[in-house]
């Protein structure tokens, strides 16, 4: 289409590039009505979390129950308690149980230091800003 | 024995080795994991040793893999996290090689088996355990004392929150073997179905091609689990090692 027979320049391959670029997004206006690639790739993800998430939380509450429960058996054959230590780890797994699920599921804030800690996060994470403003 | 469903999760010796009375013979299930490293490592090394930049198929898929854990973990640990990246992207190729080989028939599934899992799992805590008193000291403690707790609760709340974290690695390991282990059960009964459905004649065959479409789909289902499993676990190293890091998270 045109007389260089060789390499097209670089102020050419631009041209294509934009030109390539406005028509894609004519075609991607074009169908507008179908959900987009990303918006498709990413509800694929969340079912994907979702069965993940479903996993989880039944295994942590087992989990916390089993452990509770282990726990107290061993305090029972240990010191000759039964049935109470069972009794009470029991309860206190499930109770522990309960608190995992919350925690897997985001209804709870995860478990933390106490306020002084996040303090000195949050002042690290300011000195780092104005480091980072310095050298800029 | 061609139906038991439990057959194929036997351990056999392939190599008799005894050191100081610890049994340590090379077994089948040895032989998976060894084959899970191999042709993992070397897949890796392979499509990546071209280094091109625009890749090849292969290559792209382990730039996939690398690109998939490094997200995972600076998701959830941040930039600073980023250090565990070998241990968490080892655990992954892993878990996920081990699970697919466990989808060819005749193989060995070494995920199947709970002393496995457990050992993957104790290795995860472990590190956490260890990197948190080495990185906070004794303060790494207070993730079991929440702050806001009025004084007389607090013993109670600080079993509560050990036994919490005492299931970690317990609902780690338990999770990817019960899933491994009852997956191939339930495909290993309903194929057992078709084999003896089929032996009672013409009724039979035709009976036959329900559990064989159950096997179809168990089949599509168990490579979903496969993957799903090692992702659960990878994201759940990078959560805990998040707790290792920043504890007031």
């Amino acid at each position: 289409m045109d007389e260089k027979d060789n390499q097209p320049s670089d102020s050419e391959l631009e041209q294509r590039l934009d030109s390539i670029k406005s028509r894609l997004a004519q075609a991607d206006q074009h169908r507008e009505g179908a959900p987009s690639e990303q918006q498709r790739a990413q509800s694929r993800r969340h079912q994907k979390a979702g069965i993940a998430q479903a996993f989880r939380l039944s295994s942590e509450f087992i989990a916390g129950v089993v452990v509770g429960g282990g726990i107290g058996y061993a305090i029972d054959a240990f010191f000759n308690t039964s049935p109470w230590g069972l009794i009470v780890f029991l309860l206190l797994g499930f109770a522990a149980a309960i608190l995992n699920v919350l925690r897997a599921s985001g209804s709870v804030a995860p478990s933390s230091f106490s306020l002084k800690a996040a303090d000195e996060l949050q002042a690290e994470s300011t000195r780092n800003r104005a480091e980072s403003e310095k050298e800029r | 024995m061609a139906n038991d469903p439990i057959h194929q999760f036997n351990i056999s010796k392939l190599l008799q080795l005894d050191v100081g009375g610890y049994d340590i013979s090379f077994t089948n299930s040895s032989l998976f994991m060894v084959a899970t490293v191999g042709v993992s490592a070397a897949f890796l090394i392979m499509t990546t040793s071209g280094r091109g930049l625009i890749p090849t198929r292969l290559q792209s898929i382990s730039e996939m893999l690398y690109e998939f854990v490094a997200g995972l973990l600076r998701d959830s640990a941040g930039s600073e996290g980023m250090k565990f990246f070998p241990f968490v992207f080892s655990l992954f190729t892993f878990i996920l090689v081990a699970n697919l080989f466990g989808m060819f028939p005749y193989f060995f599934t070494v995920t199947s088996h709970i002393i496995v899992t457990a050992a993957l799992a104790f290795s995860v805590i472990g590190l956490v355990v260890i990197y948190g008193f080495y990185k906070n000291g004794l303060g790494f403690l207070k993730l079991f004392v929440p702050s806001g707790v009025p004084g007389v609760l607090v013993p109670v709340v600080v079993l509560i929150e050990v036994i919490s974290f005492l299931s970690r690695p317990i609902s780690l390991s338990v999770r990817l073997f019960a899933n491994v282990l009852a997956g191939h059960i339930t495909l290993k009964v309903f194929a057992g179905f078709v084999v003896s459905l089929s032996s009672l004649g013409l009724g039979g065959i035709i009976g036959a091609a329900l559990p064989l479409a159950f096997a179809v789909a168990l089949t599509g289902l168990e490579f979903l689990v496969a993957f799903l499993q090692a992702y659960v676990f990878a994201i759940l190293t990078c959560m805990y090692i998040n707790d290792a890091i920043h504890p007031s998270h």
